[in-house]
């Protein structure tokens, strides 16, 4: 069986114990995204230091409802850019974006993603690439809505 | 085990099989289709992809277009089309419209009302405004549920519906609340998609008539599944696709009675559906040509046509036996499994074979991905009924659904699936 290529143990780890999970306070901004095909959703905040490409991600915090891949893929994402600057945690959302969209025939580049190459098995499966890519959609879109906020709140 | 004598149906299933091509073909790995997603769109058998393929290499022209040869024969292919749908329902055949899709043909009805309200007095009993009620359920089918939402938008009226019981039958006990004097349509399944749950449609339909109001049923799910007469039904209107009942993808049909179809504005505009056409404004042909502008799907119909034909020639009524028996297997098997929940009734009364389920701490996309793993194809996620999902508790869901081709050892091998997928994520 070839389950084992899309669910790494490294997956299934953290789909069973989720790390930074819950949602916490104070945090610069909140979204909400859905899959809708499925119902699966995430609900994300982002806490920034600083303003601008080089604000830190003091904390990113989330409640995921959905299945292995979405939750375990929220997981591998907090765990990996909390503490990071914006720009580097962009870079990294990128590189894994481009590892999902290669149909199973990506180079997974694991000084950029760490754990995260763990999902190279789920880029074969085209109905699942949305599912790792929910929580890191939410958070590009929260930490975009972050920033700008606190670019406008700079200005006034 | 009791259930086993009526395993034995009257249809010769091997027989059936040899005529759909792609339950020949290897999946992952190399393993045997089990494909047990046929409430999303079923396969084709020869006969259809036949009459298709006749039609384009020998009759192929624009119906109701040009005087040529070969226009005359496809629009004799396409007519004969629509009495042979009719004949298949009990129906006349101009009371049968063509459209792409079912969720087109809700759309049509729709978008008709909407229209009502400027298109002269003929018309006028079509249309809704503030005060009057569009009257649907919560286990609908987003087809049969977004376009109705939208009519309201659109002129004010009010959107109701009937909930659901836990079992996931239609809660009719407001039956006298909800249909009213300012009810002025219900639209309601056939046959859940999700549930299987077969409504009493002809009886909502009598209260409905009562106070005027027009039915609208959503057979997508019941055409293909079991007999289905129009007169019997009890409802004015009557959708389905051509491609979940063996015909080919890109056809679906509207059934209205005639008089109402008679009276109804048109809801897509354009050639072939126009009587008298000047600058300054144009008249419409009667039904059903009024709802069918441009050039028509006809290779399409005759291959819907040709299903009716296989259809028939199976016995619908032996079709439901055989799925109405899968059905009990497919309860008595995944009941019997730890932590499973079958969304909708555990007995087969009233009750078609699609059977959904939810497995305690597994995700139906992971349930999906280990049975897909064992060649098995299911549907998971919401299956477009979101609010009935929601009402019965369920984030989503996995669903298993039946037709003429399924096996009692395919629903063996599903409840092995289901174990193996228990085994993999280690639970329950």
């Amino acid at each position: 069986m070839d389950l084992e290529s899309m669910y790494q143990e490294i997956i299934l780890e953290h789909y069973r114990r989720p790390l930074h999970a819950g949602l916490r306070e104070p945090f610069d901004a909140q979204v909400q995204h859905v899959n809708p095909t499925c119902g699966d959703e995430v609900t994300m905040r982002v806490t920034l230091k600083d303003a601008g490409p080089d604000a830190i991600l003091a904390d990113v915090s989330y409640e995921a409802l959905g299945c292995s891949i979405s939750q375990a893929s929220a997981s591998v994402m907090a765990d990996m850019i909390i503490g990071k600057t914006a720009a580097e945690a962009m870079r990294i959302s990128e590189e894994f974006l481009a590892l999902m969209q290669s149909r199973g025939e990506g180079e997974p580049n694991e000084d950029v993603l760490g754990d995260a190459i763990a999902f190279a098995g789920v880029s074969k499966y085209p109905a699942r690439i949305k599912c790792a890519l929910l929580g890191w959609m939410a958070w590009k879109d929260a930490t975009a809505k972050a920033l700008s906020e606190r670019q406008t709140g700079e200005q006034t | 085990m009791t259930t086993l004598a009526s395993r034995t149906g009257s249809l010769d299933i091997e027989a059936i099989r040899s005529d759909f091509p792609i339950l020949g073909r290897a999946v992952r790995g190399g393993r045997h289709l089990i494909y047990l997603d046929s409430g999303a769109t079923s396969h084709k058998p020869r006969q259809v992809l036949d009459a298709e393929r006749d039609f384009y290499t020998t009759r192929n022209a624009a119906a109701h277009r040009g005087a040529h040869l070969l226009g005359e024969e496809a629009t004799d292919a396409y007519e004969g089309a629509r009495a042979r749908i009719a004949a298949f329902l009990g129906a006349s055949p101009g009371e049968i419209v063509f459209t792409k899709s079912a969720t087109e043909a809700v759309n049509l009805v729709a978008y008709s009302m909407s229209n009502a309200a400027t298109a002269g007095p003929e018309a006028g009993r079509f249309a809704v405004g503030p005060g009057d009620e569009v009257l649907v359920t919560e286990s609908e089918h987003h087809a049969n549920l977004v376009p109705w939402q939208q009519l309201c938008d659109r002129t004010g009226a009010t959107l109701r519906w009937f909930g659901v019981t836990p079992a996931g039958r239609i809660d009719l006990s407001r039956i006298d609340e909800l249909i009213n004097g300012r009810t002025r349509l219900v639209a309601l399944t056939h046959q859940s998609n999700v549930t299987g749950v077969v409504p009493p449609v002809a009886e909502i339909a009598a209260a409905a008539h009562q106070v005027g109001a027009l039915v609208l049923a959503d057979g997508a799910q019941s055409v293909p599944h079991q007999p289905v007469d129009v007169v019997a039904l009890g409802a004015d209107f009557l959708v389905f696709s051509g491609h979940k009942m063996l015909g080919p993808s890109g056809v679906g049909v509207l059934w209205g009675r005639r008089e109402l179809l008679e009276a109804m504005p048109p809801f897509i505009t354009g050639g072939s559906m126009i009587e008298v056409v000047r600058m300054e404004g144009s008249t419409f042909l009667p039904p059903p040509d009024r709802f069918e502008a441009g050039v028509p799907a006809a290779a399409q119909a005759v291959g819907l046509a040709a299903a009716c034909d296989y259809l028939d020639g199976l016995g619908m009524a032996n079709v439901a036996d055989h799925e109405e028996a899968l059905t009990a297997h497919a309860l008595e098997a995944l009941g019997a499994i730890d932590g499973l929940r079958v969304l909708g009734p555990l007995d087969t009364q009233h009750r078609g074979g699609a059977v959904s389920f939810v497995l305690g701490g597994i995700h139906p996309h992971d349930v999906g991905q280990v049975l897909d793993e064992l060649g098995i194809a299911v549907r998971t996620g919401h299956h477009c009924a979101w609010p009935l999902h929601r009402a019965l508790h369920a984030q989503a869901s996995t669903r298993a659904t039946f037709y003429v081709y399924n096996t009692h050892d395919e629903v063996d091998a599903l409840a092995a699936g289901i174990r193996q997928a228990q085994k993999f994520f280690g639970t329950p």
